[in-house]
This record gives structure tokens, C-alpha cells and sequence, in this order.
């Protein structure tokens, strides 16, 4: 380990060895620190890595890459108590390359996989190595402190990609100590299922995998969701939930996890099966609302330590992790040219984000983390009220068709102001759209 | 399908699950309360927030512990404690927790 490097990286994540890869493939001297004991170690998230930007680094990487299968189907459903209503998609085109950028991976395998290209490219992946502290002088940041020996390692500029839990960010008060209600907790386990059993129960063909989403009772009725996602032979299943509704409903994310897989509607898909592994993670769900200072002086935020998450239904962090870390390259490459790493040469990165669908999605969905905590009937009441109004449709019964149709109306009334529903439906239109 | 997988889901304790995972355990904590902050305390959300119950009310001594060896590095508790009085350090170099899935 020479002691002055062009740049360093803080976290082996998607964000930090994209970052690196493309670097190093510019022949720039890089040097990644990664805390945990091999990259992907400390890692885990729900389960679908969106592959856009990937596939630009290493084209066609799914020959290679360990990914568990490829997304096919999508699966959104709201439960109450002990009723569901599900909406099913499944399209066959899918099937063939990019395989619409979609596909679930377990991250102690991918992380590994990704910083290993990074490797070849070039690049130097320190594992056991935590970075404390970046040193500065003044106000730029010229290197980091490793608590290892001889851990001072100075560089050209750094490049922070530590994820959620962004310690290193808020201590150099890029950004203040995050709200509880902009932090999603999740919770996951790993449950194994034969190959064939996966792909019977969830209606796929080898090598085909399905996202099922779920809302309402899922958590009790609050905000957030729950998830099973297909491995080859393992589910991804989940809860993930913004920390201040915990605080204030007082639930205990081990017993939400385990009221969510004892729903009637969830159960069977998991029968069988056997616990592999349980986790949990944050993720950043404050959106564009919520974003840090992305620059300074020899320093740039990517990824989740940058709260670069797409809070709508879509969910989407590899991608934009992925995103920020080229971008971030590509800046620190202009700015090696330039040989000058002012704020002011780096606020080239941010101007990549705000052209790329990175910044046009945050902002699009700039109002979704609000909007979900001011209706919070679109978790409870609504799922209850319209699952009450298709139950009745559906109940056989002598009554005539009116009659039935003027009771449920009056029952799901009794539940549900329609007005509050419109407007409510108003807002939550951005969830989607 | 035989009928092995039409079972239900096996069930597991919060312990037998952390029993699962893969922890080197160092000797000193990463996560140290600031103990007069605590001792004010009257919401304790930590002990409700942290999917591994790592903090636990002891009612002999009337102080939160902290059972950092089963720590899942989400970093909830830090972001949910009202007083921000976790001092959250990330454990040393390899040590911690290590997920073989994730
Ligand atoms: C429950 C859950 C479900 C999710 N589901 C999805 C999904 O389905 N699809 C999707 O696209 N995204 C999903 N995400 C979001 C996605 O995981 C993140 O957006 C993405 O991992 C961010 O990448 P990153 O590189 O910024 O950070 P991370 O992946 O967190 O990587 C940070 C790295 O830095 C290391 N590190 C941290 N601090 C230090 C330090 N001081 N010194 C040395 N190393 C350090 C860490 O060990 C880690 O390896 C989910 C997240 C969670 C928690
Ligand atoms: S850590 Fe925070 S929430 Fe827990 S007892 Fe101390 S002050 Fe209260
Ligand atoms: S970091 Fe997570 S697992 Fe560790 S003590 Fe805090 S809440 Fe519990």
C-alpha cells in the first residue's frame, strides 16, 4: 500500500466499486476501503438489483455475475386481516436480454463478484478496514484515517460510499444525524425451498424469478411493506417500515416480520422452508427533500450516505448507487485533468446527477415520503373498506343484485369518506406515475 | 411435491435465529450509551427498535444493557434514540457481524 493514491474510496458497496471500477479502468490509482471481512459481508437489501448502469460497465455481466434469477413477475397486493387482493403481472418478454434489467442477487455473493472486477480493472480492495475519519486541512479533505497501522493514507480526493448508516458524513456535517421518519428499518430472512418447489409454487420457468410486494395488514396496517422475493433456492422475505411509525405504534420489527409471514395470504408460499439467515439494513427514503451536500473540496457523497433512493413504489437504490459512483468517476477523472479538486470542479457531479434520471426521479418523487405519512388510511382503512366492498360483490347470496350493491356501498361509506378518497387518491397518484 | 413442502414454515426464536448467523465478537463494544442521558430516559425506543434485542431493561440495576455481540449493524437505534446518546462506532475491521447470504 504506496501512501498517496488519486483516489479514494470509502465502502465496497454498488456505489463505491462502480466508482472504482471505472476509475481504475482510466488508469487512475485507486484504493477502496471496505470494513467488513470480504466485500458484501456487512451487505444485505431486499432483492432486486436493477442493472441499467451495470450492464454499461460490463456489458452482458449475467454470463458471469451471481445472479439468482432474472424478474419476470411482479406481484402487488393489499391485505386485510385475512382477505387479499392481488394485482398479478408476468410478461414473457422479459425472458430475453437485458432481462429488463432486473434480477435478484444475494449481496455476500454479488458485492464479491463486482469488487473482484473492480480488482482486475485495476483497483486495490483493502477488506477489514474501517475508515474513522477523513483528514482535512482547512476546508478540503485531502485523505482518510484507517484504524489499522500506519492508517493514514492521503489522496487526491475521496469518494464516501458508506451506505445508510453514514457515520463519515455526518461527521464532516455534510449532513445532520438522519429523522426517523426519513429511515426505513428493514428486516429480511433468507428461507431455502428446493429449486422446483420455488418454481411451482410461484409459476416460473428455470431461471425466471418473481417480486411480490405487500401492503396494508402486511404491517399492521402502517406504512411500509413486505416483500418475498425468489432466489435460485432461497426466498428473499422482508418487512421494511420508517423508524418513527415504529417509535410510535411500538412494534418490534422481530414480531412485525413474524405476524407478516403468519398472514393467511403469505404463509403457503413459504411452506416447507427452512430459515437460512436474518438481517436487517436501513435504507434512505428521505428523497430529494432530504439531500445532503453532495460536495466539498476533495469530497464527494454517493449512494445511500447521499440518500439516493427512489422512495416510490418502484424502490430502486442499486441502480442509483451504481449511477452516482460513475458519475463520481467520471468527475474525479475531469478534475485529475484539470488538476484541481475544488468544490467547484466537483459540482460537475452533481450536475451529471440533475441531468440523469438519478436527480429527475428523486424529484419527480419528491413528495412521496410526505404523502404517505399525511394518508395513512391508504394503508388501513382503504385496503379494509374496498376489501369489505369486493367481499360483498363477490359473497352468493337470494338477494337481489341491488340490494347488495346499496348495502356494501353504505358499508364501505361508513369506513371510507369518499372525499378524503379522492383527494387521498389524488395524492397518492405519484406513487405510481 | 411431496408432502415435506407442504409444511408450514419452521418457527424460530429471535435467538435461534442470531444463532444462525456468523459473529466474531470483539472484546470491547462499539455501541456505548451515554449512561446519564439513559438514566433520564423515559421512552427507551431502543429497546423496542433494534431487530436483534440488543438493549435490555435490567430492573435490578434500573439501567439499559447493551448486548453489542448480537449487534446487526443497522444503525436503527442510533437514528431512533430521541437523545442521540448511542455513541455507534462501526465494530473494528472484520469483526461483527458477517452475512454468508445478504
Ligand atoms: C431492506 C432493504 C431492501 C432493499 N431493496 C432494494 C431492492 O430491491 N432494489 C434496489 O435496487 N435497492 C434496494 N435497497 C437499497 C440498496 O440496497 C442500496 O441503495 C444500495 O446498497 C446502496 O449502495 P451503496 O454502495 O451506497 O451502500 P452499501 O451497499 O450500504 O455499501 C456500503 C459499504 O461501505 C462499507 N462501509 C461503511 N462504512 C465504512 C467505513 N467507515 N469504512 C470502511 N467501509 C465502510 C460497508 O461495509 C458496505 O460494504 C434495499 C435496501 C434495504 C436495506
Ligand atoms: S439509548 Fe436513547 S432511547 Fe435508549 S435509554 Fe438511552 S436515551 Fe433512551
Ligand atoms: S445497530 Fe441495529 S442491531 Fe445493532 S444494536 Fe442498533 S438497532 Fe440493534
Amino acid at each position: 500500500m504506496s501512501d498517496r493514491y488519486d483516489c479514494i474510496i470509502v465502502g465496497a458497496g454498488p456505489a463505491g466499486i462502480a466508482a472504482a471500477y471505472k476509475l481504475a479502468g482510466a488508469g487512475l490509482s485507486v484504493l477502496v476501503f471496505e470494513r467488513g471481512g470480504f466485500p458484501g459481508s456487512k451487505n444485505m437489501f431486499g432483492g432486486i438489483l436493477y442493472s441499467t448502469i451495470l450492464n454499461r460497465l460490463i456489458p452482458e455481466f449475467w454470463k458471469e455475475a451471481p445472479v439468482e434469477r432474472h424478474v419476470v413477475r411482479r406481484r402487488y397486493s393489499f391485505l386485510s386481516k385475512d382477505s387479499e387482493a392481488a394485482f398479478d403481472l408476468k410478461f414473457d418478454a422479459f425472458n430475453n436480454p437485458p432481462y429488463n434489467h432486473s434480477f435478484t442477487v444475494l449481496r455476500a455473493r454479488f458485492d464479491k463478484w463486482f469488487a473482484k472486477k473492480a480488482e482486475e480493472a485495476g483497483a486495490v480492495v483493502v477488506t477489514e478496514a474501517v475508515v474513522d475519519d477523513f483528514i482535512t486541512e482547512g476546508e478540503r479533505v485531502q485523505g482518510v484515517k484507517v484504524r489499522m497501522e500506519g492508517g493514514t493514507v492521503y489522496g487526491d480526493v475521496v469518494i464516501c460510499a458508506e451506505g445508510a448508516n453514514s457515520l463519515l458524513s455526518e461527521k464532516i456535517g455534510m449532513k445532520k444525524r438522519p429523522d426517523p421518519a426519513n429511515m426505513v428499518l428493514g428486516v429480511k430472512e433468507i428461507i431455502s425451498l428446493p429449486k422446483g418447489v420455488i418454481e411451482d409454487r410461484f409459476s416460473l420457468e428455470d431461471g425466471e424469478g418473481a417480486a411480490l410486494e405487500f401492503f396494508g395488514e402486511a404491517l399492521g396496517g402502517e406504512i411500509g411493506s413486505g416483500f418475498i422475493y425468489t432466489n435460485r433456492e432461497t426466498l428473499s422475505v422482508g418487512i421494511g417500515c420508517p423508524i418513527s411509525v415504529l417509535k410510535e405504534k411500538g412494534m418490534k420489527p422481530y414480531e412485525l416480520i413474524e405476524s407478516f409471514k403468519r398472514h393467511p395470504s403469505v404463509k403457503n408460499f413459504l411452506r416447507g422452508g427452512k430459515i437460512e439467515e436474518y438481517s436487517a439494513r436501513m435504507i434512505p427514503e428521505g428523497g430529494y427533500d432530504s439531500l445532503p451536500a453532495l460536495t466539498r473540496d476533495g469530497l464527494l457523497l454517493t449512494g445511500d450516505c447521499a440518500g439516493l433512493v427512489n422512495p416510490s413504489l418502484y424502490k430502486e437504490g442499486t441502480n442509483l448507487a451504481m449511477a452516482s459512483g460513475v458519475f463520481a468517476a467520471d468527475t474525479v477523472i475531469e478534475a485529475k485533468e484539470k488538476g484541481d479538486f475544488s468544490k467547484a470542479t466537483l459540482d460537475g457531479y452533481v450536475k451529471r446527477l440533475q441531468e440523469s434520471f438519478v436527480l429527475k426521479d428523486l424529484k419527480r418523487y419528491r413528495d412521496v415520503p410526505a404523502t404517505l405519512h399525511s394518508v395513512p388510511g391508504f394503508f388501513k382503512e382503504y385496503p379494509e373498506g374496498i376489501m369489505e366492498l369486493l367481499q360483498g360483490h363477490f359473497t352468493v347470496t337470494e338477494e337481489s343484485k341491488e340490494d347488495v350493491h346499496r348495502e356494501i356501498k353504505r358499508l364501505f361509506r361508513d369506513k371510507v369518506s369518499i372525499w378524503r378518497l379522492v383527494r387521498d387518491i389524488y395524492k397518492l397518484r405519484r406513487l405510481i406515475t | 411435491m411431496t408432502e415435506e413442502f407442504l409444511k408450514p414454515l419452521e418457527e424460530k426464536t429471535l435467538a435461534e435465529k442470531l444463532f444462525l448467523l456468523r459473529f466474531r465478537v470483539d472484546g470491547e463494544s462499539h455501541l456505548i450509551l451515554n449512561k446519564e442521558v439513559c438514566w433520564e430516559c423515559d421512552e427507551r425506543v431502543c429497546l423496542l427498535i433494534c431487530p436483534s434485542g440488543v438493549y435490555r431493561w435490567d430492573e435490578g440495576k434500573k439501567e439499559v444493557t447493551v448486548s453489542y455481540e448480537g449487534c446487526l449493524e443497522c444503525g436503527a437505534c442510533r437514528i431512533a434514540c430521541p437523545q442521540g446518546a448511542i455513541d455507534w462506532k462501526n465494530p473494528r475491521g472484520g469483526f461483527g457481524v458477517a452475512y454468508r447470504f445478504g
